[in-house]
Order: structure tokens, then sequence, then C-alpha cells
């Protein structure tokens, strides 16, 4: 819990970098960096483009560093900028190729795959998983991949509760619909 | 299609895409390349103005398509 120093100290950091600080914006970067990259990286699950896309992030907060209000927190507006990003990014490497065996073992996961499922039932999902439009994939990665309440998500992407879980049902529909045309039942 | 069939799929989309490490850090520090970036294209010059052209020739193609083709009028109103 913050102490009433260390808040007066925050609210000084944020109300310079308002003013375009760079000292307070390098204080913020330092203070936020890590989860503003492990939170693109659950949406892009690409580690070489997540630290791409915090670059970028950090360079769009500071470009809106003046619409920033120092009342409200740094952590979520942040989230939604870093969002917005990671949305781009997927919406420009849609027509690109599919995911390979090795981008699905390349990601620093937490768990191990079940030995029951096949590893080629698990490589054409995430196949069709990139394969939906980003903005449903976006809420399904987030909502059901990597479990993160639906009042976070739909902060993140700035629509509501009942739109996530909305963009989820349809993104399992979808999913289902592309794994059944290739023959695999889920 | 059931809600038991829904949850399966959930499943199956954790499995073949399994949650990221939250403990996942950057390989390096960030901070030069943002420096850089900032550097490069400062706050001041790009967002509004480009933002501004765009917003009004949009705003303008509309209404010359719309004056055009008066019968689409309903339908942009229904995607509104």
């Amino acid at each position: 819990m913050p102490q009433g120093a260390d808040i007066a100290r925050c609210e000084d950091v944020l109300n310079r970098f308002r003013l375009g600080d760079i000292d307070a914006f390098e204080s913020l970067f330092r203070e936020h960096r890590r989860s503003v990259y492990g939170w693109i990286l659950r949406i892009v699950r690409d580690p070489a483009a997540a630290e791409d896309l915090t670059v970028e992030t950090f360079w769009r907060i500071h470009r809106a560093h003046a619409r920033f209000e120092p009342t409200r927190a740094f952590e979520p507006w942040a989230r939604r900028i870093a969002t917005r990003a990671a949305l781009d990014w997927l919406r420009a490497r849609r027509n690109e190729s599919g995911m390979t065996d090795l981008d699905v073992a390349d990601m620093p996961s937490t768990s191990a795959p079940d030995p029951g499922i096949a590893a080629e039932v698990r490589l054409k999902t995430a196949q069709a998983f990139a394969r939906l439009p980003p903005s449903l994939r976006i809420a399904a990665t987030l909502a059901v991949v990597e479990e993160q309440p639906h009042k976070e998500v739909a902060a993140a992407l700035g629509i509501s509760v009942g739109a996530v879980k909305l963009r989820v049902f349809r993104a399992i529909r979808l999913l289902r619909k592309d794994l059944l045309e290739q023959g695999i039942t889920p | 299609m059931t809600k038991q069939d829904d949850e399966r799929m959930k499943q199956l989309l954790q499995q073949s895409l399994p949650p990221i490490d939250p403990a996942a850090e950057p390989s390096r520090d960030l901070w030069p390349a943002v420096l850089r970036r900032v550097d490069a294209e400062p706050a001041a010059t790009s967002g509004p103005a480009r933002q501004n052209w765009f917003d009004w020739a949009l705003l303008v193609g509309l209404v010359v398509f719309a004056a055009s083709f008066p019968a689409t009028i309903p339908v942009f109103l229904y995607y509104l």
C-alpha cells in the first residue's frame, strides 16, 4: 500500500509527465515496462514482436502525454494503448503465413502440453486460431487462454463486458467450424 | 453446439496456446530504443494535423457518396 509520500511522488511524476518532462516519462517507463511488455506478449505471443511493440507503445504514450489525466491511473491507460498497438500488429500480420511448430514451441509458457491431445491437433488449432479476425482473437486470447477477468479485457479493448463475452463466443464458434472443416472434431 | 462443446473448445485452445509465463521480461533494455523513437518523431508534430486532414477527407467522401446514392443512407445509419 503506497504511503503519503509515495502518493505525492507518484502524482508529481504523473503531472510532470503530462507536461512533457522526459525524466518523468523515463520513470514511468521503468516502473511499467514489465507489465506493458507482459500484456503485449500475452496478445502477440512473440517475444521479439512484443519488445518492438513495447517501444511502439511507449512512443504512443509519449505522443499522447498532453491528453493524459493525472487524476486517473497510468496502468490501465498504458494497457489500452498497448492493446491498440498489438491489435494493429495482428491486423498487419493477418494475411501473412500461419504459425509453425517452432512458433508454438518458442512461446514462454507456464504449462506443459497435455499428451492426450495430439501435437498435430494442437498445431492445427493454433493455426486456425491465427486465422480468426484479430478483434475476436485478441478477446479470446486474453479471456480464455490467459484467463484475464472480462472486466480487465473490456477496459483494455475499450468495449463493454458483454461485447467481450460476445467476441469470445464468436471466436470459439468460428474456431470450431474451421477445425471441423479440416476433419478435426474437438 | 452445447455449453460442453464450448468448454471442450476452450480447453483445446488452452492446450494449443498455453498461457504466457507472467514473469517474462524483455531480453534487453528498451529505453534507448524508446528514446530514439521519441527523438525521431517528436510528439507535437504528428498526431492532430494528420488526423484532422483524414477526418475531413472522410467526411467529405461520405457526404458526396450519400448525395450521389441517397438510398444508401438508411444502410449507413443502420451500421452506425
